[in-house]
């Protein structure tokens, strides 16, 4: 079972902002997902190693760092086009601190 | 039914342009809700150009003029793809995914974006942020998720085959609720670049079609290396598998005693033994195998897919992505730390925050090892479970899911007995493996039930030439 402190942290962690019935709910809902999950506790693992992603028999992929088309992909300008507030070309955002 | 097109496409028994007229008509008169967009300008002049192809007499591909539809999780340039989000309402895929390339290269006719699960998270296309899509069937019914709407389109015959995306189940189920073909290959085996990831080492883009022979004739058009997917190969494990004859005589088929448990209908379980029964009396061998560690499959998939979901949807935080409400003018905070906690509030729906939330949970210090790290050495014991039965089997017949559609709204308040409905379907993509569902079926009261075909690592045409053999 989660605290509600802990649903207030994960939510934190997740830059998600919930109102106070929003908490209880995700604490039960989280709760019981949770307490399905734990089964897994049961597996024994001992010196299994861990799987690498979704395929097996896989080699590294390497190419050269190196600017190239990428197909039909817009420019630079046409992608920021897309942001919520652009100035001088540049995407506007509220300051960090 | 493609190559029937095909042939009247060619033989100019109807033209391209008719044929995308009708689609797009029918697409625009369904009260099913398959589509979150429909592109009827884009697909005019896409089935004008195979007009003209026709006119000059050149040979046009299989797939040229054929009405298809593509579910609104992959990119498709100059259109909105908003991966059925409010947070991606406004935004514009400033490129196509490689799928949607090689099929314009094929001469596709793209009717429209099809619903589905916000972000492909959910079973039943419920969790959309513009409705549920109905399960033609039987209207107060989902279409199964999260490709509901590619699969209520293709089954209402709004377009001939849709592209969807399986993570846990996301082609198959649908395709079985909605009595249709659903197709999920190896991973690697299709490239995922443009498709807007969810959890990048279970996403494979599938295909929904009427029938086998279609699901073959599209995944042989999208399949292939891509130098843009790092994860997209030809090469995949390399296990000892037994001859393949001609159809099912001689072949041998695994049924894991794992998936016959309690907990799956009835009427499911008999025609799951229907179709286990026809393909032994066409020769097929059936034996029973075990997956020792398929109990914990659902457990691994439940922590997989929301830690690497959370990582990847970290993105969607209000500067980038299409114009949102909520922006630098409008908020009187002063950080930016406000603005992504206030857009992400606003824009993401209930299931993606609690999986973002169980994400970062399994993720968070003090938490990774008995989570992320303990489900990620169990999913190599479930490799290892299917590995060593594919080195006994060609093939594994199971449930798509253990149970046929439910209500609209029945399972949406409780999220765990929605996750147990994928219980069939998650172990593949654990796995990697390819794997079919065909239609097997239909309940008393009128519902598709889907048959499962799982094969092992790259043998996508054994599950076909099966499929073709068994399908109803």
């Amino acid at each position: 079972m989660l605290t509600q402190e802990e649903v207030k942290h994960i939510a934190d962690l997740a830059r998600l902002e919930l109102v106070p019935e929003e908490i209880e709910k995700y604490q039960t809902q989280l709760g019981r997902i949770l307490d399905y999950i734990n089964k897994l506790a049961e597996a024994k693992t001992e010196g299994v190693s861990t799987a690498d992603g979704g395929t097996t028999d896989l080699e590294n992929v390497w190419r050269t760092d190196e600017k190239s088309e990428i197909g039909n992909q817009k420019s630079g300008t046409d992608l920021i086009k897309m942001a919520g507030e652009v100035e001088g070309g540049q995407v506007k955002v509220k300051s960090v601190f | 039914m493609i190559k029937e097109l095909h042939n009247k496409l060619i033989n100019k028994e109807i033209s391209a342009v008719e044929l995308t007229t009708e689609y797009l008509a029918r697409a625009k008169k369904s009260d099913l809700n398959a589509f979150i967009t429909i592109t009827e300008s884009e697909a005019l002049e896409q089935a004008a150009v195979v007009d003209e192809a026709i006119e000059r007499g050149e040979e046009i591909p299989l797939l040229a003029g054929i009405p298809a539809s593509i579910k609104d999780l992959l990119m498709t340039e100059g259109v909105r793809t908003t991966a059925a989000s409010k947070i991606l309402e406004n935004y514009i895929a400033p490129y196509d995914a490689t799928v949607v390339k090689k099929l314009k290269e094929n001469g596709l006719v793209m009717i429209g974006k099809n619903n589905c699960d916000e972000f492909a998270m959910g079973s039943s296309t419920e969790n959309s942020a513009f409705g549920p899509t109905k399960n033609p069937y039987d209207k107060t019914r989902v279409a199964g998720g999260t490709s509901g709407g590619s699969a209520a389109a293709v089954a209402s015959d709004l377009s001939i085959y849709s592209i969807g995306t399986d993570t846990g189940g996301s082609v198959r189920q649908p395709a079985a609720f909605c009595g249709v073909v659903g197709m999920k290959p190896t991973y690697g085996a299709v490239s995922r670049f443009g498709l807007i990831a969810d959890a990048s080492s279970l996403d494979q883009v599938g295909v929904i079609a009427k029938s086998v022979e279609d699901a073959e004739i599209v995944f042989n058009a999208i399949k292939g290396k891509d130098e843009r997917d790092a994860t997209s190969t030809l090469k995949h494990e390399n296990i000892k598998t037994l001859k393949q004859n001609n159809g099912l005589r001689g072949i041998k088929i695994g049924i894991p005693k794992e998936y016959f448990s309690e907990g799956i209908d009835q009427e499911v379980g008999e025609a799951i033994a229907d179709f286990i029964k026809r393909a032994k009396d066409l020769g097929a061998e059936i034996v029973e195998i075990s997956l020792p560690h398929m109990e914990y499959a659902l457990t691994v998939y439940y922590i997989i897919q929301p830690a690497e979901a959370s990582a990847n949807l970290a993105r969607y935080d209000g500067v980038r992505y299409g114009k949102l409400t909520i922006n630098n003018k409008q908020s009187t905070n002063n950080q930016l730390i406000d603005i992504y906690k206030k857009t992400r509030a606003e824009f993401l729906g209930p299931e993606v925050k609690r999986r973002i939330m169980l994400g970062t949970y399994a993720l968070s210090a003090g938490y990774y090892d008995a989570y992320y790290k303990k489900a990620q050495q169990v999913r190599t014991l479930i490799r290892e479970d299917f590995k060593k039965a594919f080195e006994e089997v060609n093939l594994i017949f199971a449930p798509t899911a253990p149970h046929p559609a439910w209500k609209i709204g029945e399972k949406i308040d409780d999220p765990l007995a929605m996750y147990l409905e994928d219980i069939f379907t998650v172990p593949v993509n654990i796995a990697g493996l390819p794997a079919l569902s065909v239609p097997a079926g239909i309940t008393k009261a009128g519902l598709p039930i889907g048959a499962q075909i799982i094969g092992g690592w790259g043998k996508e045409e054994e599950i076909f030439q099966a499929g073709k053999t068994l399908e109803l």
